[in-house]
């Protein structure tokens, strides 16, 4: 068994628009360490959903994948049939998604959602599945959890909604957790309790997580590994401790910059603004896609950047060594 | 909830009594009570005498009350035409009727669930064009006409089903599928817009990423969720199936309560038009309070306050 448990290679992401076709997601490669946490940052719209979608082969109808390898524990995905999917989603690796409102079907009740794929992976009775949902249940800090089976999700508030959503995730134990922004749509205060229950957990249960946010508190403090996203490419990607403590490319330079307090980071602290605006995705983009917002711009930023750092810490696409 | 049944049961016999007083004066407006019990070319004296007797020389005011209070009290009178009570006519009928309103339902459903599925699933493909062609059909096609040609190819060239009559299951056949075949459409349009808005809700993303087969993604989380209109649907279809089972009943001759309504009208049969359109017009008020409840019911957002 190898240690890496997510291998993502050459990923792309293209979705047909009216205006032409939209590269939301340009040739990323990555990969996730079993047990290791690593965090996608980035600005609205550079493509982390997508990226998360495609891993889970959840894209919308719109949007087609490229990726040259998808390897998870070994396995390549990237061509592997519908079933073979089936079989590792919500099992495996489990999803969770921003919108805890409409995330769980107002149709059935929380328990008959959670047993669900516990049933099907592990064909375990009903009894037992139910056995589990209660102990996962508690484990996310819902009271009460063997009432809470019976009730229906509008019968719940969005925080605990996400809880369920995070229980339903760890049912069949997985060995990799995609969490899409899990408490941006909650409140303040419930988004820090959200957060500390995923990162405690994911300590606890040794699980892979993959967790795309705009909170760099959230970041600083329970990531490993940090990966930098802007217009579908990976910018700059490397330990969380090197990442903070010596950014290289421009724009983490900026997104850090941008924390109220410089040097360290506030819990619940939001991405600030750089000037500037996202180049549009649609078509080709030439160069560096940060040129026009870069303040170290120079006439060689219209060739594609080189990719720089050796270390396994740190890489960035810049042709700058050192921003700072 | 039980306040919000009776209330509705309230307002069934609100909508039962005015439907009941138009019919009324609308039915005595339409021609005279006199000549069709006498029949055509009767004498002057003969109309007088009969009007006296049975009172319509009274102002139609009172003779409805008569009417309201024969009727509450059990008393629907008696048929001009059959010369029979008229409770034992329409109860003698009635179970053609909704044998054959349900089965024409049961056979909509049939075809437009799938379709509208299939619709859905696959949109803006050929399977998606086929069943919209097949919608169109039904519903641009008079349901007197598919009648017609449903006659051609299954009693007369194929032989298998009776032109027309009542008595077996198999006078049911053709019946059933011309009236079903005329609500079907609505059905599948319904059942399609439906599941396209369900099938890119989150929580069918939510059952994807648990790793169900799509038949359980399609049928379990996706239909469960699209039916619920469909239901209160149901109660509107019902009425119009209450309608077109006049026509397609007299089409086949199935003696049903559609028949037996297309009867007297042809011969000005009063006491039986009246009753008729008072029964359907209660049908109609039931079924609509019945789909409500199963609204309701379907609905955990409603059912558990
Ligand atoms: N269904 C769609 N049709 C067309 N374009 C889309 C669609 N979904 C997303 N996009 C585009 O794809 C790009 C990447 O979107 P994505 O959702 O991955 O961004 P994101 O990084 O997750 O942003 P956010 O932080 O707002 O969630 C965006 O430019 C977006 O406009
Ligand atoms: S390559 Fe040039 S434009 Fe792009 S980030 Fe580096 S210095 Fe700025
Ligand atoms: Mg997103």
């Amino acid at each position: 068994m190898s240690d890496t448990i997510l291998g993502v290679d050459g990923l792309s992401v293209d979705i047909a628009t009216p205006r032409g076709t939209l590269h939301a997601v340009r040739d990323i490669s990555f990969s996730i360490k079993r047990g290791e946490t690593l965090c996608l940052v980035g600005e609205s719209g550079c493509g982390k959903s997508m990226t998360s979608l495609a891993i889970m082969d959840l894209l919308p109808k719109a949007a087609k994948r490229q990726t040259r390898r998808l390897a998870f524990a070994g396995e390549d995905l990237a061509g592997a049939s519908k079933r073979r999917i089936n079989a590792l989603r919500g099992n495996r690796m489990a999803m969770i998604f921003q919108e805890p409102m409409t995330a769980l079907n107002p149709a059935y009740t929380i328990g008959n959602q959670l047993i669900e794929a516990y049933r099907l992976h592990r064909n375990a009775s009903e009894s037992e599945a139910r056995e589990r949902a209660v102990f996962l249940l508690g484990k996310v800090g819902i009271a009460s959890a063997a009432e809470r089976l019976g009730q229906y999700p509008h019968q719940l508030s969005g925080g605990l909604r996400q809880r369920v959503m995070i229980a339903m995730a760890l049912m069949c134990g997985p060995d990799l957790l995609i969490a899409d922004e899990p408490t941006t749509a909650l409140d303040v205060t419930i988004q820090a309790q959200i957060l500390r229950l995923l990162a405690d957990l994911q300590r606890e249960l040794g699980i892979a997580m993959l967790l795309i946010t705009h909170d760099l508190g959230i970041v600083a403090r329970i990531a490993d590994r940090v990966a930098v996203m802007y217009a579908g490419q990976i910018v700059e990607e490397g330990t969380t401790e090197a990442l903070f403590r010596s950014p290289k490319h421009p724009y983490t330079r900026g997104l850090i910059d941008c924390i109220p307090v410089p040097g360290r980071t506030v819990p619940g602290g939001r991405l600030g603004v750089i000037p500037g605006v996202v180049p549009s995705l649609v078509g080709d983009i030439r160069g560096c896609s940060f040129r026009d917002r870069c303040s170290f711009a120079q006439d060689i930023c219209a060739q594609a950047p080189p990719m720089r750092g050796t270390t396994d810490s740190q890489s960035w696409r810049c042709i700058l060594e050192n921003a700072a | 909830m039980i306040g919000y049944i009776l209330k509705r049961l309230g307002l069934a016999l609100l909508v039962a009594l005015a439907v009941s007083i138009i019919a009324f004066f609308l039915l005595r407006l339409s021609g005279d009570i006199a000549v069709a019990i006498a029949g055509e070319g009767a004498q002057d004296e003969d109309l007088r005498l009969i009007r006296q007797t049975y009172g319509l020389d009274r102002p139609l005011v009172i003779q409805y009350l008569d009417w309201l209070w024969q009727t509450i009290r059990g008393d629907f009178g008696t048929s001009i035409y059959f010369k029979t009570e008229v409770s034992k006519l329409v109860l003698e009928k009635l179970p053609t009727t909704i044998i054959l309103g349900f089965s024409a339902l049961g056979f909509a459903l049939l075809i437009s669930i799938p379709l509208g599925v299939l619709a859905a699933v696959y949109p803006n493909t050929w399977i998606d064009r086929l069943a919209l062609g097949i919608a169109v059909v039904g519903q641009a096609m008079p349901n007197f006409f598919f009648a017609l040609i449903l006659v051609m190819i299954f009693s007369i060239s194929l032989r298998w089903l009776p032109v027309s009559g009542s008595g077996t299951w198999l006078h049911f056949v053709m019946p059933t599928i011309a009236l079903g075949y005329y609500v079907a459409p609505a059905f599948m349009r319904l059942i399609r817009a439906g599941m396209i808005e369900v099938l890119s809700a989150d929580y069918i993303r939510t059952a994807r990423a648990k790793g169900l087969p799509a038949g359980k993604v399609i049928f379990k989380h996706a239909l469960r969720n699209a039916v619920v209109p469909v239901v209160a649907l149901t109660a509107v279809q019902l009425g119009f199936l209450l309608g077109g089972s006049v026509v397609i009943e007299t089409i086949f001759a199935l003696d049903g309560l559609g028949y037996l309504a297309y009867q007297s009208i042809t011969y000005k049969d009063f006491p039986v038009m009246q009753i008729i359109v008072l029964l359907l017009s209660v049908l109609y008020v039931l079924l609509t309070l019945a789909s409500d409840i199963a609204n309701a019911w379907l609905d955990p957002r409603i059912r558990v306050a």
